[in-house]
């Protein structure tokens, strides 16, 4: 909301040489937010003066064009000119050359003096043109950025103005007011009008405030006018979509009478364009009470009016000419043709005020908050009259709001006032809200006296009764939100001030620390960046193709996924079901910036459907819902487990001296949830695996007790093409919460043997098939409990080995917790070990 | 000394002194005190012991006539060969010590590198700066006794919305840009804020409730300097009996000192949230900010609003709560002084390696 100060000096006690600024300080202590600040003269600065025309020659020039060589008085006949500078003629008359033909000798024009700036950072000087010293220019309201008309200069006459020669332009327009542009919460509606900010400004600064609504006198009816009838038969949450409807009439307007310069000049600094001067006028009312207006054109209304919801199947032509299929909750304005408008959102085209409108019905109405904010939504019609609406608008005003346009349209128009008056009127009861004694005090923890209580809600408009239980306040009718006593509470915090609250600080509780899952997932985040890796946090939208690839290991398999209904990307509409897409998204952003060697990773939730998707029960505000109905709203919400995914790419360092760093490889995808496992204490299998995204050849199953968490390894080299990443990019993805899970929760200690330890190695030959980790896992089993550790140091195929054939060697480590092993006891266990590979992977030895 | 001189020296044969002879016997000694003086290393020292100690040297050949002498003769010889050996021996000790320390010396100046070459043979690792000041604040707050609290991303519009009292057609409701989840009549959405988690954890615990609330949250706005769609907040929630608007400035005063240090300073303004009423913008302040001491909007709080409460079952009669909420995004904006939200969510590298394990 855009608030001009002179607009607002004429209900409060702003002092002269206020600021916007200094305005928007104060206003911000009551809760109105500063938002901008809005200066005319800011980008227009004088010399700008009324001239008057005294003669006008006309040139044919060069270019074959016509100008005006004309001389312009610009100050009093017989007084003398004041203003000094280059290229302004002491004898107050100036030579202009004006391209302009809409003017004649006599007419009185704003004249731009050498030394005045146009908006644009223009600058005005003499300056020589079609033959002439050309010592100013002849304005249109373009040029001073006051308008749109560029048809020619600015004639006063037309306007209504017939000023003083030398008159300040800038004064004359009001164009050294300034606006405090304030941002209104949604909850205070009743500050989208000066009414509210003035009376907001007067309690921020403790001084006086004149109600605007007061300066008006409402004319009492002398007969009956057009008939009204309130008629919702569909109230929305039982709240009648029309509660009080007003009309006046007035009759033989000009409705192309000019809108005074002082009425256009405040609405254009209010951020409302002027259009003609009824439009102007309801406008201007708007922003002064707060209350929307519509105008009709009485002499093409048919019969009375009806407020009512559409019918099925009902259509309206709205003002700005389109044909909008109406919807059976939408409330409307009826006359006898039909729908006549779209009740506080938007009026028909049928009744529009026109040029030639000469009689006008003025409609001030109140209608329910949650009715116009769903017809504003559904047919995406956000006007002014539905912002006010939608927020609250004072019931009350709408006799006076109305009123105020009747003498306007007397006032500037011409037009005569019947007392032919309307006002239906189907008003609750004003709200009545208790705060209890003492509970300001004890929500606040100040100790506001009954003074400053009383004060504060007596200020913001309510009515105040001292009773023993503590304050009976009749909330003021612009302040639909003072509903409990906490919103009694806020307003006198408010008012005495945010800065009057001390500062306690609470003991919670002896606290537990972090839960177990919030330091293992610190660990997990931790232990990477240690392991040398780089944390990234990606967007989790993908698109399906991206979920149908790395959501299932099984190509051709459709993956469920939540999809949005409103995505900001349309192929990214869905949530992740894997990290990897947008991690690899990340890592190719990387690499186009130059940074080939890469090793990143996310930890974050990926999102799985279940069964059941959402409630369709949404249950009502301020009760606790049933446990049924809470459990529905628990298991509604899709699972979305946190996984830990990791991408590399390049080598694990740059090249140095003496040091040629290794490229990164399949084996680092595995070491990466092999560290992840580790800081978590859990045990992780790694078996040989497949997946869709990854090389067939190239990839780990990674599980936990026999179910399968994730993958990691080299990715396929067609996905790697496909998606403009570096050949041998490696990743890792696991759920985490998983490994969680299987953390033990007290991890139990085990004997140290201090006796002597006996080593013994062992060489198996195996089909090229047989994968180590199976041959390493039954040489443990073989070997029983003197085993302390096996690990494998070499893999060969060559001289010596059968084609098809591969030799694996192992280091096995063995020692007893009670004595000292015998070289036979060694061996035989070792034996046992060979045996068992032998027997389930026909493994001989070497 | 080349091979070839060695050589020609031992082929050069010193006269033998008699060893009764003292005068020749000094000169022996001389001579080889002199030798083993003059070796400036430890191979020139071993061909000296060699030349002058050793068994053809000619106090050692000296030494082997004494048994053939008179008996007269030999306690003379005796003590004189022996004294003349003692001190070569002692002399070589002594040099031996010397050059030892001295070649010590000299191999540590030859393994000299250049350490600046040094590789890098790994590199370093980084947090995302935003986990890390996630995980600061969560642990002012756990060092003050409070819990932390989680919850799920894509929520129930009840919690997101109705519990905490956004009445359905309120714009305030629309304010929050949300996004939604297909179908329509699911009722679930990315939760546009982590206040959800606040209703969620009123339901789970036991009054007095202390729980910090930080997360990732998820709004249609468009990626731009100062706007993401996906954002993180922390937003803490206090529920106990008697808490006051004055507890809730002193709660967000300590947090503030122990983020940004002593001088920082806290502003409360009157403001609108469905949820909290009283409400207010919290404002910050701090004579180190990028462009001077000055006010920063910083975040919104305000004592809980009753049917909050009632929405978890708390009676609002008994207890009374406050809430607050900040950006964690913003908040990295001014203290570290980021200009562009880009930086924070393109996940270039070397966003989070300039900060490493800091922030």
């Amino acid at each position: 909301m855009r608030i001009p100060l002179s607009w607002l000096r004429e209900y409060a006690q702003v002092p002269a040489d206020a600021t916007a600024e200094d305005v928007m300080a104060d206003l911000v202590k009551v809760g109105l937010e500063e938002e901008d600040v809005h200066r005319p003269s800011d980008e227009l600065s004088g010399p700008i003066v009324v001239g008057q025309v005294l003669s006008l020659v006309k040139e044919e020039a060069s270019n074959g064009k016509t100008i005006n060589w004309c001389q312009v008085r610009v100050v009093p006949e017989g007084a003398e000119q004041t203003l000094t500078g280059k290229g302004i003629d002491p004898s107050g008359v100036q030579g202009i050359v004006c391209g302009a033909h809409n003017f004649v000798e006599g007419d009185k024009v704003v004249v731009t003096l050498p030394g005045a700036v146009l908006p644009g950072n223009f600058k005005i000087s003499p300056r020589k043109t079609y033959g002439h010293v050309s010592a100013g220019m002849i304005a249109s309201s373009r040029e001073l950025g006051i308008g749109e008309d560029h048809d020619g200069i600015m004639v006063l006459s037309t306007l209504g103005l017939d000023p003083e020669l030398g008159t300040d332009v800038m004064e004359l327009f009001g164009l050294n007011d300034q606006a405090a542009e304030i941002n209104v919460t949604p909850d205070r509606g009743y500050c989208f009008s000066i009414r509210g900010v003035a009376r907001e400004y007067a309690l921020a600064t403790g001084t006086e405030f004149v109600d605007p609504a007061s300066k008006v006198t409402v004319a009492e009816a002398q007969a009956p006018g057009l008939d009204i009838t309130l008629a919702d038969e569909a109230p929305i949450y039982g709240v009648p979509g029309c509660d009080r409807f007003v009309t006046r009439e007035v009759t033989g307007i000009d409705a192309t009478a000019p809108t005074p310069r002082w009425m256009a000049s405040r609405l254009q600094l209010a951020g409302v364009r002027s259009i003609s001067l009824p439009v102007d006028i309801s406008n201007y009312v708007m922003l002064e009470l707060g209350q929307p207006l519509h105008f009709y054109d009485a002499d093409k209304l048919s019969g009375g009016i009806t407020v009512r919801r559409a019918t099925a199947g009902e259509k309206l032509v709205t003002l700005d000419a389109k044909e909008r299929e109406l919807s059976v909750e939408d409330l409307l304005i009826t006359d006898a043709s039909g729908p006549i408008g779209i009740a506080g959102v938007m009026g028909g085209a049928s009744t529009e005020v026109s040029d030639t409108t000469t009689r006008v019905l003025i409609e001030a109405a109140h209608f329910d908050a949650v009715s116009i904010a769903r017809s504003r939504r559904r047919h995406k019609l956000p006007s002014e009259a539905s912002k006010r609406f939608e927020r609250g608008v004072d019931p009350q005003v709408a006799a006076v709001a109305a009123q105020r346009a009747v003498d306007l349209l007397v006032e500037l128009a011409g037009g005569t006032e019947t007392r032919n008056i309307t006002d239906v009127q189907d008003l609750a009861p004003a709200a009545h809200v208790l705060l209890p004694e003492g509970f300001a005090q004890r929500l606040i923890g100040v100790d506001y006296s009954d003074a400053q209580i009383t004060e504060a809600l007596t200020g913001i408009g309510a009515s105040v009764t001292r009773t023993a239980e503590g304050f009976a306040v009749q909330v003021p009718s612009w302040r639909p939100d003072l509903a409990i006593k906490e919103d009694l509470v806020e307003e006198v915090a408010r008012i005495v001030g945010y800065d009057q609250i001390p500062a306690t600080l609470p003991v919670a509780p002896p606290g537990r620390g972090l839960t177990r899952s919030q330091s293992q997932r610190r660990r997990v985040l931790q232990a990477l960046a240690d392991a040398g890796l780089t944390e990234v946090l990606c967007y989790p939208f993908v698109s399906t193709t991206q979920n149908n690839t790395f959501g299932t290991a099984n190509a051709g398999t459709e993956v469920p996924s939540v999809a949005l209904a409103n995505p900001i990307s349309k192929e990214f509409g869905f949530l992740r079901t894997s990290l990897l897409p947008q991690l690899l998204e990340t890592a190719r952003r990387n690499n186009g910036r130059g940074f080939r060697d890469l090793a990143l990773y996310e930890g974050g939730l990926v999102f799985l459907p279940k069964e059941q998707m959402g409630s369709s029960v949404l249950p009502p505000l301020g009760a606790k819902p049933s446990d049924d109905v809470l459990a529905n709203l628990f298991d509604g919400v899709p699972h979305q487990p946190w996984h830990v995914a990791s991408v590399f790419t390049g080598h694990e360092a740059a090249a140095g001296v003496d040091f040629t760093p290794r490229a990164w490889d399949w084996a680092d995808a595995i070491d990466a949830a092999r560290t992840v496992a580790d800081v978590l204490g859990a045990p992780l299998q790694v078996a040989q695996g497949s997946h869709q995204a990854f090389h067939p050849g190239r990839v780990a199953a990674l599980s936990v007790n026999g179910t399968v968490i994730g993958y990691a390894g080299e990715l396929h080299p067609q996905l790697l093409k496909d998606s403009d990443l570096p050949a041998r990019t490696c990743a890792m993805e696991l759920d985490a919460e998983a490994l969680m899970a299987a953390a033990p929760a007290v991890v139990v200690a085990q004997a140290l043997s201090t006796q002597p330890l006996a080593t013994q190695d062992v060489a198996l030959v195996v089909d090229q098939e047989v994968v180590a980790g199976d041959v390493l896992a039954a040489l443990r089993e073989g070997a029983g409990v003197l085993l302390e550790d096996i690990a494998l140091f070499d893999v060969y195929t060559g001289t010596g080995i059968p084609e098809g054939k591969k030799s694996l060697a192992f280091g096995l480590r063995f020692r007893a917790a009670d004595r000292t092993l015998t070289a036979d006891e060694a061996s035989e266990a070792r034996a046992a070990a060979v045996s068992l590979a032998a027997e389930r992977f026909g493994a001989t030895q070497r | 000394m080349s091979d070839q001189t060695i050589q020609e020296e031992h082929t050069l044969q010193p006269p033998v002194p008699h060893p009764t002879d003292e005068a020749a016997v000094t000169a022996a000694v001389e001579a080889a005190l002199a030798a083993i003086e003059s070796a400036s290393d430890l191979a020139q020292l071993k061909e000296a012991r060699l030349a002058h100690t050793g068994e053809k040297s000619p106090l050692s050949l000296a030494n082997r006539q004494i048994g053939s002498l008179d008996k007269s003769e030999k306690a003379v010889a005796g003590k004189l060969v022996g004294a003349a050996r003692g001190r070569v021996n002692k002399a070589l000790a002594a040099r031996t010590v010397v050059l030892e320390e001295e070649e010590a010396a000299r191999i540590l100046v030859e393994e000299t590198v250049d350490v600046t070459a040094a590789p890098r043979r790994r590199r370093a690792g980084a947090r995302h700066p935003l986990s890390v000041l996630q995980d600061r604040v969560s642990d002012i707050f756990v060092g003050m006794g409070w819990e932390i609290a989680e919850g799920p991303e894509v929520e129930s519009e009840w919690f997101n919305f109705d519990a905490l009292n956004f009445k359905p057609d309120h714009p305030a409701r629309e304010m929050q840009d949300t996004f939604f989840i297909e179908p329509a009549d699911a009722h679930l959405v990315l939760r546009t804020h982590t206040s959800p988690v606040q209703v969620r954890s009123m339901l789970e615990r036991e009054v007095p409730v202390y729980v910090l609330c930080p997360g990732r949250t998820f709004r249609t706005d468009e990626l731009d300097a100062t706007h993401t769609p996906v954002f993180h907040q922390f937003e803490g929630l206090a529920v106990d009996k008697n808490l006051t608007m004055a507890d809730l400035r002193g709660t967000l005063e300590h947090f503030a000192r122990q983020m940004f240090g002593e001088e920082a300073k806290i502003r409360l303004r009157p403001a609108y949230f469905p949820f909290t009423e009283p409400s207010a913008e919290l404002d910050l302040w701090h004579p180190t900010f990028k462009g001077g001491a000055r006010w920063i909007e910083w975040g919104g709080c305000g004592m809980v609003n009753p049917n909050v409460l009632r929405a978890a079952g708390i009676d609002p009669e008994v207890y009374s709560g406050f809430a607050f909420g900040m950006g964690i995004e913003r908040t990295l904006m001014f203290r570290n002084d980021v200009p562009d939200m880009h930086d924070m969510i393109e996940g270039d590298i070397r966003f989070s390696q300039h900060f490493g394990m800091e922030i």
